[in-house]
């Protein structure tokens, strides 16, 4: 039994220790809105925040996330900024790969909350969207941090 | 897990619901409030259209959600046509029926950017015929003619000023008959359709919760992998069944014809059986088959007889006679579909009917293949479409149905196919690679004579819809060209079919992302040689289509183009027409010494007729902007030893972020029909970009992606 922390909740679940995170996630607490999309660490879909750092959930195993702090677009308050700024500025096309860039985006502008275009390219450059909604990403954490700064967050 | 899509959910009692379907080009509506439909046509109640006591305003559609943003315009037409209030409309997804065929191809699928523009008439339609039937059933209720009364935001308004809400009148709207010509409004008269307004869409994939197919679960579904050839003809030799069933959660191995299947509890399970499995796999029939043999065997097309095409006036006589004749190749390679979410399918196949959940482009494709499989008529075979991540074409395609309901009725449980990544790469069906020729001929005042275009190309058609290959012509492979937005006196193209194994199929834009490509950049190449500018030798050539005349009109307009950029940067032009649209792109460009290319702006201009929601186009832009770059720096799919080389992303890099320009999009004014997005936007990317090399550097890039290499100077 390996002992999980998601969203506030604690959930005690009976898998291999080397499990991936992801799969843990998603077929056994049920939570898919942790993507799948290429399994090895390249395109960021699966991304959690683990104790407030994004971690790519396909990368790292259910062991080494056992009593760590984890959370999923799920966790993230309806009002916060980049959920915001996601909406205002229309940033999906198809969506699959959203709720994990967005967590990257969270975890950066804690770490950087008044970012220049050339960091959040820089912070940004190893997410995969196949759709192009990159102009809007960019436009969309640049609204949060600008929301964030008002907030004097 | 919610589906949100059964069909108990439809005909509430009271609602007025108005389906339609077009055959042969006539839109029948119907009122199925009364079942007047199952009488009159052969289809059951799924509607277009619902309109519930409380005021809320369905809108069914059986077009696939793939982040193009048609379901919020499908949803707006009918709305302005009905005079809804908008913050009452929703969009659902309706199971797969006979009314949501399209009304050209008579099977419902999405793709072709046909969403929008093979059903504007039919939407509007049946957006006026609800709102005619709430009007006539309030003018009823008032004792006065309809045609005192008018409708607003939802309301019926009696000429003295009070009203009456839709939904208040549903019920007796109902039992109305369905007018055979609804009056449709004027362009003037849309508040709607043209407007600012959020996709419907966007707040659930914001939140996380929309369910992809991917993503889809059953009580008691289990989760399928499965093992196919890594070679193109090699066969099964061995495998390890007792290691797979070994791994936790692994239930069963079920081989297939060539490929074998490992179905687990759990998504892990699976993939951890698949290994296990260790597959033992022959040579297969091409073991020399690689990057250079495909080359040579492409240029050895090239210089082929091909079948004819087109040829109009005498090109023979033209380019013998011509001034100048110039000749050049060009190569494009092929490209992965590379969509985020990897080909899944659910079935569940029981005594007495069949039900698929997939991300599917081919609603009506995967009931043949469902019904085929299990013996079930069609119509008992349910297609629920769930949304997809990304699709570009290759939705359509049929293994993850022919595999789920295979193991649907082995397993006699419900039964997710999935693809891993690595599988996605392996076997998608490819962008056709392509290869051509091009030799024209330019008279003394630099205006072209003659163009001879000949394509070496695989054929998507030949596998899909042979009986539209005729003489040996595949249309999608010479497409661009044959209906190029130019006028040329005299024009020969020619077609050499590449036949492999290697499978291939419909990729955004299809044959127009390759041959605008080679079009415009040859244009660009004329245009130098003839000593005239870009632009002005683009719109000398145009006299036939004054839509392609204009489009490119405005964008040199909107980016300024007789201004110089600024220093060190510059400037290319390219532009086209396909699906009833018109796009033009100028791409700002600046090339390092080590032959860097970076691209600083995009500017895209387009004509896609009445633009129904304008932010969603510009997203669509946006994305083919980026797709198309994708296409233009990275993307090549590659092979070695008889088998797809490319296995996940770090072998098919897509464009990242510090490689996406600030983009600009115009959209032209314009009534005319609603054309296509999806796809037009993304042609006219590549050439641009490679025109504004060749205005930096003065080296021509031929082929896709980018040999940068060819820019370094020491
Ligand atoms: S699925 Fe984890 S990084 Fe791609
Ligand atoms: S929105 Fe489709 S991949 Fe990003």
């Amino acid at each position: 039994m390996i002992e999980l922390h998601v969203n506030g909740k604690g959930k005690s679940v009976d898998v291999a220790s080397d499990t991936p995170l992801l799969w843990v996630l998603r077929d056994n607490l049920g939570i898919t809105s942790v993507k799948y999309t290429c399994g090895v660490g390249e395109c960021g879909v699966c991304t959690v925040l683990i104790d407030g750092e994004s971690v790519r959930s396909c990368s790292i195993t259910a062991k080494e996330a056992a009593g760590r702090k984890i959370l999923t677009i799920e966790g993230i308050p309806d009002d916060h900024p980049v959920k915001i700024g996601w909406l205002e500025k229309q940033v999906p096309q198809c969506g699959y790969c959203q709720p994990g860039i967005m967590l990257q985006a969270v975890d950066f502008l804690t770490r950087n909350p008044t970012p220049t275009d050339t960091q959040i390219n820089e912070a940004m450059d190893d997410v995969i969207c196949r759709c192009g909604s990159h102009p809007r990403i960019k436009k969309a954490i640049r609204f949060a941090a600008e929301m964030t700064t008002k907030q004097g967050g | 897990m919610k589906t949100a899509m059964t069909r108990r959910t439809f005909l509430t009692k009271g609602s007025l619901v108005i389906a339609g379907t077009a055959m042969a080009s006539q839109i029948t509506l119907f009122n199925t409030s009364t079942t007047q439909a199952t009488t009159q046509y052969p289809f059951k109640p799924h509607a277009f259209l619902e309109i519930a006591v409380d005021g809320t305003v369905t809108v069914w559609t059986g077009q696939t959600n793939l982040g193009q943003g048609s379901h919020t315009g499908i949803a707006m037409i009918i709305a302005d046509e009905l005079d809804a209030a908008w913050e009452n409309v929703q969009v659902k997804t309706a199971i797969a029926a006979e009314p949501f065929k399209d009304p050209v191809w008579h099977a419902q699928a999405t793709g072709g950017s046909t969403s929008i523009r093979h059903r504007w008439d039919l939407l509007r339609k049946v957006g006026s015929a609800g709102r005619q039937m709430l009007v006539e059933a309030a003018a009823e209720r008032w004792g006065i003619s309809a045609d005192r009364c008018s409708a607003r935001e939802g309301r019926v308004l009696h000429p003295d000023g009070h009203s009456l809400k839709y939904g208040e009148l549903a019920e007796a709207a109902a039992r109305r008959p369905v007018p055979d010509n609804p009056s449709l409004k004027s362009p003037q008269d849309y508040h709607i359709i043209g407007s600012v307004k959020k996709r419907l869409d966007i707040p659930d994939k914001v939140l996380g919760k929309t369910v992809y197919g991917f993503d889809f679960t059953l009580p008691d579904m289990c989760i399928a992998v499965v093992g196919r050839p890594p070679r193109f003809g090699a066969k099964v030799e061995g495998y390890d069944t007792q290691a797979a069933l070994a791994i936790k959660g692994v239930l069963k191995v079920v081989p297939l014809e060539n490929r074998v299947a490992v179905c687990a509890e759990t998504t892990y399970g699976a993939l951890q059986g698949r290994k296990a499995l260790d597959i033992k796999w022959s040579e297969g029939s091409l073991p020399h088959l690689n990057d250079e043999t495909l080359d040579l065997l492409f240029t050895d097309h090239l210089n082929k007889p091909g079948a004819t095409a087109e040829r109009s006036g005498d090109i023979a006589k033209a380019l013998a006679q011509a001034d100048r004749t110039i000749e050049q190749s060009y190569k494009l390679p092929y490209l992965s579909h590379a969509q985020v979410e990897p080909i899944n399918c659910t079935a569940h196949v029981e005594k007495d009917r069949c039900r698929i959940w997939i991300p599917t482009q081919g609603q009506t494709a995967t009931q043949h293949t469902a019904a085929k499989l299990t013996g079930l008529p069609v119509d008992k075979v349910e297609v629920m479409t769930t949304p997809a991540g990304g699709g570009f074409g290759l939705r359509g395609e049929q293994d993850p149905v022919v595999d789920s309901v295979l193991l649907a009725k082995i397993l006699n449980r419900p039964v997710k196919v999935i693809f891993t990544r690595e599988d996605d790469f392996a076997n998608d069906y490819f962008r056709p690679a392509s290869h051509c020729k091009i030799t024209a001929g330019l008279d003394k005042e630099g205006r072209i004579t003659g163009w001879s275009h000949q394509v070496a190309a695989p054929s998507v058609m030949s596998r899909v819809m042979a009986q539209y290959v005729e003489n040996g012509v595949d249309a999608d492979a010479v497409s661009g060209i044959t209906d190029m937005v130019y006028s040329i006196p005299n024009k020969r193209v020619t077609y050499a079919m590449v036949n492999l194994p290697v499978s291939v199929g419909w990729w955004r834009s299809v044959g127009y992302s390759i041959n605008t490509f080679t079009v415009e950049s040859f244009m660009d190449e004329l245009a130098h040689i003839a000593g005239n500018d870009p632009l002005a030798f683009r719109l000398a050539h145009m006299e036939k289509d004054s839509r392609a005349y204009n489009i490119l009109s405005l964008l040199a307009d909107k980016c300024g183009w007789g201004d110089s950029p600024s220093p060190g940067r510059a400037r290319g032009i390219a532009v086209a027409s396909c699906f009833e649209s018109y796009a033009a792109h100028m791409a700002e460009v600046s090339v390092g010494k080590n032959g860097k290319i970076t691209v600083h702006k995009v500017v895209c201009a387009l004509d896609c007729g009445t633009a129904v929601h304008p932010d969603a186009i510009r997203a669509q832009a946006e994305g083919g902007v980026v797709m198309g770059l994708s296409a233009a720096f990275h993307e090549k799919i590659r092979f070695k030893n008889g088998g797809v080389d490319t296995a996940n992303y770090y072998d098919y890099p897509v464009l990242s972020m510090s490689e996406v320009p600030e983009i600009e999009v115009y959209i032209a004014e314009s009534q005319l029909k609603a054309g296509g997005i999806g796809e037009p936007v993304l042609p006219s990317v590549a050439p641009a970009v490679a025109n504004g090399v060749f205005k930096a550097t003065g080296v021509r890039l031929r082929e896709l992606p980018f040999k940068t290499g060819l820019l370094a100077r020491n």
